[in-house]
């Protein structure tokens, strides 16, 4: 019998019990779903991460250097003292390393912290305060709606001025325009010099809920009141030139700490392909582990399929035996009962498609978690939902095809 | 019910000339030859003999009644006749073929071309229409679609149920179903058509009917061969052989079993 004859066989089988039929789909449409929902969800994440976050977060040809890694899993216990123990960066290491970046090389300092700030239109609010230097909106991408950034003076002096994020804007100047107007933080006013456009949001966080002001002026008492910075940002101008600016940033930071050639750094430097490997780390851990439990719930919707194919065969023992009578082969039978176990777990893993491209659907609408549905992901589990009906059915067919014809026919 | 002797049938010496060559293909006429054909069960230890050697020489067009009571072995002939079985012993030829030696698979291929049945309960599948059901063995012979279709309409208009195809059984009479499954087992144009009590479940008017379309049959030219254990049914037929422990106890025309059952 042809594959095609076969396949409609079973839609009518199907069709025919459309309860029994529902509930035995079930576990393959539950195991399907969830593993389109679980790989949507990491699929969506690290095109996320790749696409968008490591680059404008990190920028592109950009590293930082930090007291150590920021982006790195494991962290052991001893790593972690380790790190501890190292000196800090303090802003007296911008001219270190300034003074060896190449012509056309752009850098920044980055100090962050949570502070409140109050204006006169809004009660107390926690903002995310940066206290920065160099040319810090050029590399982190910072375009603004209206005003101005710092001045090479204000930044020089370390003037009240601020420029501050759409989130902020609005909070504490609902329908104003907070270009000249001032917001208190830690007893101090700040004028509003300039409004960021809206960055939207990473994980539900908000990344317009952002005040930047010079490094010098009195904000980085309140974001590192060591003097210390958080990091310090370069940007070349080409990957190439980036790779020489870290060795020479890394030799001149060695020689100012006196590190002997056998000691390991005692700083760290990310780029955004480092903040990307260990994504990509974490993107093979979840997947493994995000698709182990959806596997399981697969092999239980098999067993189900095997199951109620057994029944099948059993209740239809009569109706393999008119088709033996009539010329029905073995190979027929088999793949009769093949078929249709393949049909009912592919149809099972269709059903689950669609529900977990629709709750990927929904958590990308109500959840801040970004998901994308990847086409392999959808093509696999056809597959996955085939190849699980085969298995489940080679038993129960191979059982129906082996029924002595008389016996079948005898029965009632 | 004509006199059955206007019809031509197989002479007993004839009979005993073909099956007296053990192993040799019979001639073209011969449809169905069995030399020394045995079945044994073994029932929990106690081996049943069901078939005790049964010699049988059935020409084409011959309308053949096979009867005995519960326990003679009818079943078993029937179950060995279509292909449903094998024997333990003995040569059965189907239409030249030797099939007592067949696999399992070619035993389907020979049920598929040479033998249609009709069954005591239909044996329709329930849930496919009246047109499938007909359509089913040509099915498994291969036949595509289109042809399948037009091959089943003839000939389930053959037994006038041309305006219920697209029934199904439960939807359709008693007699109406059997009809449907005579249908089908012409589709495929078997050399035998094997009945199994084709008339178990009906009431006498409708058997009436069925044996009709039976004798209709034969007059085209079908092999028919019935199994009945009801001397009125089998008294249709134009040959009748009656079973008795595993062997066959009498072989006569219509006329001289009509006449020994006092019909």
């Amino acid at each position: 019998m042809p594959l095609f004859e076969a396949v409609r066989l079973a839609l009518a089988t199907i069709r025919a019990q459309k309860l029994k039929s529902s509930f035995t789909l079930l576990g393959v449409t539950i195991g399907v779903m969830f593993l389109i929902a679980v790989v949507s969800i990491v699929e969506g994440m690290s095109k996320y991460m790749e696409e968008d976050f490591a680059g404008r977060l990190l920028g592109v040809n950009t590293f930082t250097l930090h007291r150590f890694p920021w982006f790195n899993g494991n962290v052991t216990e001893e790593m972690w003292r380790e790190w501890q123990r190292r000196p800090r960066i303090y802003y007296s290491d911008l001219r270190t390393v300034t003074s060896v970046l190449p012509p056309g090389t752009r850098y920044a300092v980055e100090s962050q912290d949570n502070v409140r700030a109050i204006s006169p239109y809004a009660r107390v609010r926690q903002v995310d305060a940066h206290a920065v230097d160099g040319d810090y909106f050029t590399i982190k991408h910072y375009d603004l709606t209206s005003g101005r950034t710092f001045t090479q003076q204000e930044l020089q002096l370390g003037t009240t001025s601020m420029v501050i994020g759409s989130e902020v804007a609005s909070y504490f100047f609902p329908n104003l325009d907070p270009l000249g107007r001032e917001l208190k933080i830690g007893g101090i006013p700040y004028t509003i010099i300039g409004v960021i456009a809206r960055q939207g949001t990473l994980f539900g966080l908000s990344l317009d809920k952002m005040v930047i002001a010079p490094y010098k002026s009195p904000l980085h008492r309140l974001t590192n009141p060591k003097g210390d910075v958080d990091g310090i940002l370069v940007q070349s101008p080409s990957e190439l030139a980036m790779n020489d600016a870290m060795e020479q940033v890394r030799e001149v930071m060695r020689g100012q700490r006196h590190l002997r050639p056998a000691v390991p750094d005692n700083f760290a430097m990310e780029t955004s392909q480092s903040a990307l490997t260990f994504i990509m780390k974490l993107k093979r851990m979840l997947m493994v582990a995000g698709t182990a439990l959806p596997a399981i719930g697969l092999v239980v919707g098999g067993l189900v399929i095997m199951n109620i194919m057994l029944v099948a065969v059993a209740e239809r023992t009569r109706e393999i035996g008119i088709r033996k009578a009539l010329g029905a082969k073995r190979r027929d039978i088999l793949s009769q009962f093949l078929v249709e176990a393949a049909t009912l777990s592919t149809l099972g893993a269709v059903i689950g498609i669609v529900a977990g491209a629709a709750i990927a659907f929904a958590i990308a609408k109500l959840s801040p978690l970004p998901t994308h549905v990847a086409l392999w992901s959808v093509i696999m589990a056809t597959l996955l939902g085939t190849t699980v009906g085969v298995v489940a059915g080679v038993y129960p067919a191979s059982r129906a095809s082996r029924l002595d014809p008389i016996a079948a026919l005898r029965q009632e | 019910m004509r006199n059955t002797d206007e019809y031509p049938i197989s002479t007993t010496e004839e009979r005993e000339a073909v099956v007296a060559t053990a192993g040799a293909a019979p001639e073209e006429d011969w449809v169905i030859v069995t030399r020394g054909l045995k079945r044994e069960y073994d029932m929990g230890g106690e081996v049943v003999r069901a078939l005790r050697g049964v010699d049988l020489a059935i020409r084409r067009n011959e309308y053949v009644a096979i009867m005995g009571p519960s326990g003679s072995g009818k079943s078993t002939l029937m179950n060995l006749i279509g292909c449903l079985d094998t024997p333990n012993d003995g040569e059965y030829w189907l239409n030249g073929q030797l099939v007592s030696a067949m696999s399992d698979d070619q035993l389907a291929r020979v049920r598929n071309k040479e033998i249609g049945f009709v069954f005591q309960t239909f044996n329709l599948l329930p849930r496919a229409t009246a047109l499938h059901n007909v359509e089913l063995p040509l099915v498994y012979a291969g036949v595509p679609g289109e042809e399948r279709r037009r091959r089943a309409e003839e000939a389930l208009e053959r037994v006038q149920l041309g305006a219920r195809m697209l029934h199904k059984p439960n939807e359709l009479s008693g007699g109406q179903r059997q009809r449907v499954a005579i249908a089908r087992a012409l589709v495929n144009r078997p050399s035998i058509l094997l009945a199994d009590e084709p008339t178990g479940n009906l009431d006498s008017t409708t058997s009436e009917e069925i044996m009709k379309v039976f004798e209709e049959l034969a007059d085209q030219g079908q092999t028919v061969i019935m199994v009945t254990h009801e001397p009125d049914i089998a008294a249709h037929a134009r040959r009748v052989i009656v079973l008795r422990d595993g062997v066959i106890a009498s072989d006569d025309k219509r006329s001289a079993f009509t006449q020994k059952v006092g019909l």
